[in-house]
């Protein structure tokens, strides 16, 4: 069964790390243009599913489907055959990721990190590149800062040249894992501004966060995660205003 | 009541000028250290079996330069094979493969473990074990039957090996280098759709290299030196050179003494080559990049507060 309408369509995920299971069967589907947010507290799995989406992690049992083709093998008949590193590579190009640690290359500028991957893996010109990228980096409102080094910049500046780097690769999905985490909370604000941003552009965002007030005001859907499961998911304002599972509300009574 | 009140114009308290403390001790050490080496200087001068005049004679004797230009092509091939091997050893040593690991740490494991000069002899030696080494398939036909006397002459046997030697080394600190870089490094590269192969090359690598180059200098530097066991193996380097000259005219300590300011020469270069290296690869490591040598021995040399503390 293929869902070719949803970008991301999980059915009954399972992942494990040695003998300790982190997914224990994760069902949900996001559609183009949704933003999703996915909730909950640390080790119940969320930054897990969202690696498992572009095959940094290897996933044990069920189907993962990112726009309607399974996610590091390929269905022939009955069996499952593993992708080649290259076609996983090719699939990955078309997913964005952004993380918690920000992650920029440190001995590149900021534009060379917004330029380096659609020159090396797309092998679009360099100076068309460099186009993109100018307009990028100015989007995200760095236009000024094209060749600062990640460590001359501010925990909110690096993230939203990440944000940037993955632009630049036009994904059709987008995945933030945790994207405000390592920021001062001062420089929270910026970070979610240019996610904002991105979301009214119509982008497919799956989002872990522990900021509810920005899953409150740009998600479409929020999803409850404790311990390898999803406890509920639902518009923000059922789930947040209106939890139905004890575990939601005492979690929320802690965050908010 | 006191107070603070020697403010000057600007409202700002004056700079604090306070008497020094006295360090007798420094000044006692500063002592000793001048007094040893001046009696050193005085020797060096006065000792007649320096015979400065020939050291001199000989500091550009045109055997002494050819020597020193095999020395330095030596150091060069052995270097180069040494870091090529050094990164596919370490590459090998990071594999999944458990096979490939292991050969990789066989590898460094023996030649890592036997003194380098045994290894010179062995390869300078090696027509006594394969008197005829051939190139084709393995286990089937040959193409070409070279002569191992005629092939490993003595100077590609002293760059096998250095260079061998070497690999086992500098697959170490390569691999030193490939852990130091963090794992968000490689996560952030393959969801760019970047291959393993690309990861390392363009991301790994670059950032291992502000680790690598330091021992790396090292390295260099001991190969320099090491070149001149060469010579046990009638590779005319820079030792052996001397030593041929010396063996005529009975003259060792002047001729040992040519080698040593020579070998002291290449090291002052290449100390002011990884001083510019490391600057390099450094790029982005921190908020900026900091002075040369040579701005910063400037700056010291005519700062107008040149301080002895």
């Amino acid at each position: 069964m293929v869902m070719s309408a949803a970008m991301v369509n999980a059915e009954a995920v399972h992942k494990r790390f040695g003998r300790v299971e982190v997914l224990k069967g994760i069902t949900l589907q996001v559609q183009p243009g949704e933003v999703m947010c996915l909730l909950g507290p640390s080790g119940s799995g969320k930054s897990t599913f969202l690696r498992c989406i572009n095959h940094l992690e290897k996933i044990h049992s069920g189907r993962l489907w990112v726009d309607g083709e399974l996610v590091g093998y390929r269905q022939v008949g009955e069996k499952l055959h593993e992708l080649r590193e290259s076609e996983v590579a090719r699939k990955r190009a078309a997913i964005g990721m952004v993380f918690q640690r920000f992650n920029l290359f440190p001995h590149m500028t900021a534009l060379e990190n917004v330029t380096c991957a659609p020159v090396r893996v797309k092998g679009t010109q360099r100076q068309q590149a460099r186009e993109h990228g100018c307009s990028l980096l100015d989007r995200v409102g760095l236009g000024d800062k094209l060749d600062a080094y990640p460590m001359q910049l501010s925990g909110g500046q690096q993230q939203r040249v990440a944000i940037a780097r993955a632009l630049a690769m036009e994904p059709k999905l987008m995945l933030f894992d945790e994207p405000t985490s390592a920021l001062d909370p001062e420089l929270v604000g910026e970070v979610l501004a240019v996610m904002k941003q991105l979301a009214g552009d119509g982008m497919t965002m799956i989002v872990v966060t522990h900021e509810i007030g920005f899953a409150r005001e740009v998600a479409d859907t929020v999803v409850f995660m404790d311990g390898g499961v999803v406890v509920e998911s639902g518009r923000p304002t059922d789930v947040l205003d209106n939890p139905q599972h004890e575990r939601t509300r005492a979690f929320l009574s802690k965050v908010l | 009541m006191p107070s603070h009140e020697d403010t000057n114009a600007t409202g700002r308290p004056e700079d604090i000028r306070a008497v020094p403390v006295r360090r007798p001790g420094r000044w006692i050490a500063a002592a000793i250290v001048l007094v040893v080496a001046a009696s050193l200087v005085r020797s060096v001068v006065t000792t007649s079996g320096f015979q400065w005049s020939v050291v001199g004679e000989y500091l550009f004797d045109h055997r002494i330069l050819e020597g020193l230009v095999v020395t330095i092509e030596l150091t060069v091939i052995a270097m180069a094979i040494g870091i090529l091997l050094g990164v596919i050893l370490a590459v090998m040593r990071l594999s999944p493969n458990p096979l490939i690991s292991r050969a990789s740490w066989l590898y460094i494991f023996a030649f890592r473990g036997t003194p380098v000069l045994v290894q010179l002899l062995f390869w300078y030696n090696i027509a006594a074990l394969y008197p005829k080494l051939s190139l084709g398939v393995p286990f089937g036909p040959a193409f070409v039957h070279p002569d191992a006397n005629t092939l490993v002459t003595a100077f590609r046997a002293g760059i096998l090996g250095l260079g061998l030697n070497e690999g086992a080394y500098m697959a170490e600190i390569v691999r030193a280098g490939i852990i130091s870089v963090d794992d968000g490094q490689t996560d952030a590269a393959q969801s760019l759709g970047m291959t393993r192969v690309q990861t390392l090359r363009r991301i790994v690598l670059p950032q291992a290299m502000r680790v690598i180059i330091p021992p790396t200098g090292n390295e260099t530097i001991s190969m320099l030196k090491t070149t001149s066991l060469a010579s046990v193996i009638t590779v005319t380097e820079l030792l052996y050179a001397a030593q041929l000259i010396y063996s005529v005219n009975f003259k060792p300590i002047p001729l040992l003494i040519t080698v040593s300011i020579w070998y002291l020469v290449c090291t002052s270069v290449l100390y002011v080559g990884q001083h510019y290296l490391e600057r390099y690869y450094g790029r982005g490591a921190s908020r900026e990049l900091g002075p040369t040598a040579l701005t910063r021995w400037r700056a010291a040399m005519l700062s107008p507060k040149h301080e002895w503390s």
